[in-house]
């Protein structure tokens, strides 16, 4: 292992980091340590705190609750793409009568905060249920990052690309659907899927404007008193939850890089940096 | 105009809040986050197991799942005395958005400092080795400078993401940017254009940053 900061160890060396490991270790354990040991003072980890998770009700409650919570992902995720791919044809229109509102409408949608976007459509336009406004929030915002990525993975490609196409006769619509979008969508892929992990987390905002998703039941599983108001169980399995979805996306996200780095036949985008810009700005 | 106009005793300290969050827990992060960026690139595999492991666990939990951490389920674990916080609930609150907003924030910026030190070619450092540069030297005229370049577009975008993100601690009983619509409506204003003004607000301080950090990555670009 030789990594850019240090060197592959010599014998000394390897000394030292062993007595590093341990001192590591001490400090992870008791770490650890420290966050068990309080949970089992606070009575965390008593039965009846974890009662709730025996009752058939409260399980089927928390799958409706999380089957909200992946609907509103789902339409998120469907419009968010589908707004992507329309602004980022735009930006990349010849026509200034297209590119300028795209652009505008772009960057305004990626500069105000999600929060406020949502408040914006619930409180501010009032569009009724709060699912229409999380999905909708999450749709502007997303979908204006998505713009960004799609236009960075197009314009990432090599210009001989759209050369030659336009030399074969192709017209700007052809160039672009046919040679230039599989191409940018393909090398664009993890960074999508990071979108769209964002995009998932991004379903909790529905809790502030009381969307009945996963985070909104757990405030009030855990306020229940017969279970002994069990909210740090709750958060630690909700959050278990979370942790697990996204998880599965990113490994979908690295499986398809490595199947796309296999294959010859996708083009090595010639800033990988800007891709994980878009992505870096969509935390 | 006149919703601005008439209640800029909430504009004032809401918008005043929101860039104090800001700027305290974009020094936190950016402390706690080069800390754990020094755990991942280090030479022990246990330090890289932990920190790589923190920002797994963060990267992937709602940022709104971690305030709710802080604000309802923290408190029952009795480890702080809430009188630690000036005792009033509003200033417990204040700490607990912090806490959330840092240690979320963190494991973002660990992974652009990471991600900008892997952009420096192996070789740069094994030749100054090789040259007999010691560590430090090492880190300060070789390593770091070009980190830097690397880094510092995609941690303008980290920043900007934090500046927005401040914006959930309205859910949390914060008062700032977010929450300012919501008080307006207990006076019976219209929450639209209130709400309009705050967007306004973000979008006049995050636009020049975008701009700024677009025009860092396209000068600074060029050296490799």
């Amino acid at each position: 292992m030789s990594s850019v900061l240090f060197d592959v160890p010599g014998p000394r060396a390897r000394m030292r980091h062993r007595a590093y490991a341990v001192i590591g270790i001490a400090a992870l354990v008791a770490a650890v340590g420290f966050v068990v040991l309080r949970f089992a003072e606070s009575g965390q980890f008593e039965g009846s705190k974890w009662d709730w998770l025996q009752y058939e009700k409260v399980q089927l409650d928390l799958l409706s609750a999380l089957g909200n919570t992946l609907k509103a992902f789902a339409a998120g995720a469907v419009l968010a793409l589908l707004f992507g791919a329309v602004f980022a044809a735009g930006q990349l229109s010849d026509h200034a009568v297209f590119r300028v509102p795209s652009m505008a409408v772009v960057e305004f949608f990626r500069a105000v905060p999600l929060v406020v976007l949502i408040f914006v459509f619930h409180y501010g336009v009032s569009l009724g249920a709060p699912f229409y406004s999380v999905v909708l929030g999450l749709t502007l915002y997303n979908g204006s990052v998505l713009a960004e990525v799609f236009r960075a993975g197009v314009l990432s490609l090599p210009r001989g690309q759209s050369e030659a196409a336009y030399a074969l006769g192709m017209r700007k619509t052809q160039v672009m659907n046919l040679v230039l979008l599989p191409q940018a969508v393909r090398a664009m892929l993890p960074a999508i899927i990071s979108q769209l992990v964002v995009l998932l987390k991004d379903t909790a905002l529905g809790f502030l404007i009381t969307y009945e998703e996963l985070l909104y039941y757990a405030r009030y599983l855990g306020s229940i008193f017969e279970f002994g108001r069990p909210l740090v169980p709750v958060t630690i399995v909700v959050a278990a939850v979370y942790i697990v979805m996204c998880l599965l996306l990113t490994w979908l996200a690295k499986t398809l890089e490595k199947r796309n780095r296999r294959s010859k036949k996708v083009i090595e985008a010639k800033t990988p940096q800007a891709a994980e810009d878009v992505v870096a700005a969509s935390v | 105009m006149d919703v601005l106009l008439d209640n800029l005793d909430l504009y004032g300290p809401g918008f005043l809040n929101t860039v104090e969050l800001f700027l305290i827990s974009a020094v936190g992060s950016l402390v706690l986050g080069t800390i754990l960026a020094m755990l991942r690139v280090a030479p022990v595999p246990v330090f890289r197991f932990a920190g790589a492991a923190y920002v797994t666990i963060v990267r992937n939990t709602p940022l709104t799942l971690v305030f709710f951490f802080f604000a309802f389920a923290f408190p029952l674990l009795g480890i702080v005395d809430a009188g630690t916080f000036g005792g009033s609930a509003s200033s417990y609150y204040w700490a607990a958005a912090l806490a959330a907003l840092i240690l979320y924030t963190a494991a973002f910026v660990c992974e652009v400092i990471r991600s900008g030190i892997n952009t420096v070619p192996v070789g740069q450092a094994e030749a100054s080795r090789a040259l007999g540069l010691t560590f430090g030297q090492m880190l300060g005229s070789i390593v770091l400078p070009q980190a830097t370049r690397a880094v510092v577009p995609p941690m303008m975008s980290t920043l900007i993401a934090l500046l927005k993100n401040t914006t959930i601690a309205a859910g949390f009983s914060v008062f700032q940017a977010g929450s300012i619509s919501l008080n307006l409506s207990e006076r019976g204003e219209n929450q639209l254009i209130g709400l309009l003004w705050v967007a306004l607000f973000f979008v006049v301080l995050v636009i020049p940053m975008t701009l700024l950090q677009r025009s860092l990555e396209k000068r600074w670009s060029v050296a490799r």
